[in-house]
């Protein structure tokens, strides 16, 4: 059988095809690849730019900074000369304690805004009640609002924290993560409407069906809302976690409010390098190397995360999960 | 008789109540830590506050905070009008590169993904303490992220030239010089915009295309007649996110202005005062691009 049919393609008459190069068709198409590809290159370049001059000074010694020849790459590199710098800095940021701190309190932030923002979502998404339209106005309302409005107001609230009225006595709840984490349970932290938005949107394009039958199947709202929405919207739950995650490890307004900036946080101890390096009367060319390897050791926990989850977040996007 | 506690609730009630359940958290924190401040703020905008051991005190002094952001405040007019002008003259370039790099990044070809890595990478490199860091440091000079004087001179001069041959008007050829100075920025703070249009991208359906093909439509005729009206909605997000995303903006001096009035100086009305003014501004502003807006978006029908 394979024979024969490799047999009659053989004898087959050839048909002479027009050459794909002689078709204006396929100029245009090369020609667009290329400008395409000049372009993308280009934006990336721009955008990775200022990270690779961080990363190529960060190895570099004083003398590099002077000699003209160097641009990108240090006169030497060997293991010694590129951990020099990060060494240094690594006791002056009082890096492992800054990092934990840092990454305890933005992980607690991302979960909790992960989990009031998926259950404001799903009730906005999927329940007709009186008020809902007002409600979902109000979420954007929380967003355009500048969050400066409401600095002051909010600083005083925690610092003389009387849960409204109720308690005898205000405490104090500056200097915890108490304002954090009331202001994320109750979707109120940083860009919290942009999350609701987000997980509304999801919510509202998943498949009716599934949780009619759950629900017909007799399982009650909360458990069809665990067990049915949540997995269909795991990705997006990522993203959102994703954001949050980076919103709260970048913040340094609303962290030095509520923390001061002597807690022992990354922004802050990146912030504190200029002092020292005050007291121990740097030239200006080393602090600006020390600075640069200062901002990779701040960067590098984010672009790890980011090169995990950044699958998820493509996906996401492509499944139209953002929005809808 | 049995007396039942709970009243016998329709379906639909019962849904109600679940539904303001899941939305509780909402209603607490908005009245807790939004609505309440909020108020507050007003309050403060009229008032000198004083922060105490046991509590603040108020005075109430009328306009007074208003009066001396505008007229005794040495640099909160020349600060207003900059970012108010900024955010203008950003906005449009924001959403035109947007959109633009969306279409490009929709289009297949090899390395998309990791063009997409990259095109969002800075959804992750917005830390303002980073940006502070960058703009005092010389290595950026030294090593010329921005190009030497020279080469933005000879690259402007050169424009300058062609525009004004095309008799292009002066305003113009102005916003494209700030433009080009700014790109950096400009391609940083699109990340979030192109996904936005990335994703409504993906989600046209590609039966319209298949039969747009089939009538013989060009490829500009498909992007004017279906790309371009079905993505419309999104640019009203997207301006709505640009607007938001510019208040914590690294390198908002406004921002910082208000900040270190509150922080700073410890004249916190004046802070709330300014803060006001500059939501008065964004609102004029929101509320014209609806007014422009809004009739000419295409909903599609579901």
């Amino acid at each position: 059988m394979a024979a024969e049919l490799s047999r009659d393609l053989e004898t087959m008459p050839k048909v002479r095809r027009k050459s794909r190069f002689f078709t204006s068709h396929f100029w245009a198409e090369t020609l667009w690849a290329f400008v395409r590809a000049v372009l993308v290159l280009g934006i990336c370049y721009i955008i990775v730019y200022p990270l690779l001059i961080k990363l190529s000074s960060s190895m570099m010694t004083e003398k590099d900074m002077y000699d003209m020849l160097v641009k990108w790459i240090p006169r030497k590199l060997n293991y010694e000369s590129i951990v020099q710098n990060y060494r240094l800095l690594y006791g002056f940021m009082d890096y492992p304690k800054a990092l934990f701190n840092s990454l305890v309190l933005a992980t607690t932030v991302a979960l909790l805004q992960v989990v009031s923002s998926s259950l404001i979502g799903y009730g906005l998404a999927r329940f007709d009640f009186f008020g809902k339209n007002l409600l979902f106005a109000l979420v954007i309302l929380t967003l355009l609002i500048p969050p400066q409005m409401i600095m002051v107001p909010l600083f005083l609230n925690f610092r003389f924290f009387d849960f409204f009225g109720i308690m005898p006595k205000s405490v104090n709840l500056l200097g915890t993560y108490w304002p954090f984490i009331l202001t994320s349970i109750t979707g109120m932290g940083l860009r919290n409407g942009f999350f609701i938005y987000i997980m509304r949107q999801v919510f509202r394009g998943l498949p009716k069906s599934l949780e009619e039958a759950a629900l017909v199947d007799g399982a009650g709202q909360f458990r069809t809302f665990l067990t049915i929405m949540v997995p269909g919207a795991a990705s997006a739950m990522l993203v959102v976690f994703l954001f949050a995650f980076v919103w709260q490890y970048n913040d340094y307004q609303f962290t030095r409010m509520y923390l001061s900036n002597t807690a022992p946080l990354l922004p802050f101890s990146l912030e504190r390098l200029t002092r020292t390096f005050d007291v121990e009367q740097y030239s200006k060319e080393y602090i600006s190397i020390l600075n640069n390897t200062g901002m990779i050791m701040f960067i590098t926990p984010l672009l790890l995360l980011y090169g995990f989850l950044q699958r998820y977040f493509i996906e996401s996007i492509e499944r139209t999960g953002i929005v809808g | 008789m049995r007396i039942r506690f709970w009243p016998r609730f329709t379906l639909r009630r019962k849904r109600a109540v679940w539904g303001y359940l899941f939305v509780s958290p909402f209603i607490l924190g908005f009245i807790a830590f939004f609505l309440g401040p909020i108020v507050q703020s007003i309050i403060f905008a009229f008032n000198e506050l004083t922060i105490k051991a046991a509590g603040f005190e108020l005075t109430y002094v009328g306009w007074e905070n208003f009066r001396y952001a505008l007229r005794v405040d040495p640099d909160f007019v020349r600060v207003f009008t900059e970012t108010t002008i900024q955010i203008l003259v950003d906005l449009p370039a924001i959403i035109l590169f947007s959109f633009f790099a969306a279409n490009l990044l929709n289009q297949k070809f090899r390395g998309r993904w990791m063009a997409r890595v990259v095109f969002f990478l800075p959804v992750i490199l917005t830390a303002g303490i980073v940006y502070r860091f960058e703009s005092g440091d010389i290595l950026t000079d030294v090593l010329g992220y921005v190009p030497d004087e020279t080469e933005v001179f000879s690259v402007s001069r050169s424009m300058i030239g062609l525009l004004s041959v095309l008799r292009m008007p002066a305003w113009f050829v102005q916003y494209i010089l700030t433009a080009v100075e700014r790109v950096p920025d400009i391609i940083k703070a699109s990340a979030i915009p192109i996904v936005v249009f990335l994703s409504a991208l993906q989600g046209i359906p590609s039966s319209l295309y298949e039969c747009a093909a089939i009538e013989g439509a060009t490829g500009w005729e498909t992007f004017w007649k279906i790309t371009f009206p079905l993505v419309s909605p999104l640019f009203l997000t997207n301006i709505i996110y640009i607007i938001v995303d510019s208040f914590t903006r690294p390198g908002n001096t406004l921002v910082e202005l208000i900040n270190d009035s509150a922080w700073g100086r410890g004249i916190y009305g004046v802070s709330v005062a300014m803060t006001w003014m500059y939501f008065g501004v964004i609102a004029v502003i929101l509320v014209l691009v609806f007014l422009l807006l809004a009739r000419r978006v295409v909903y599609m029908e579901e």
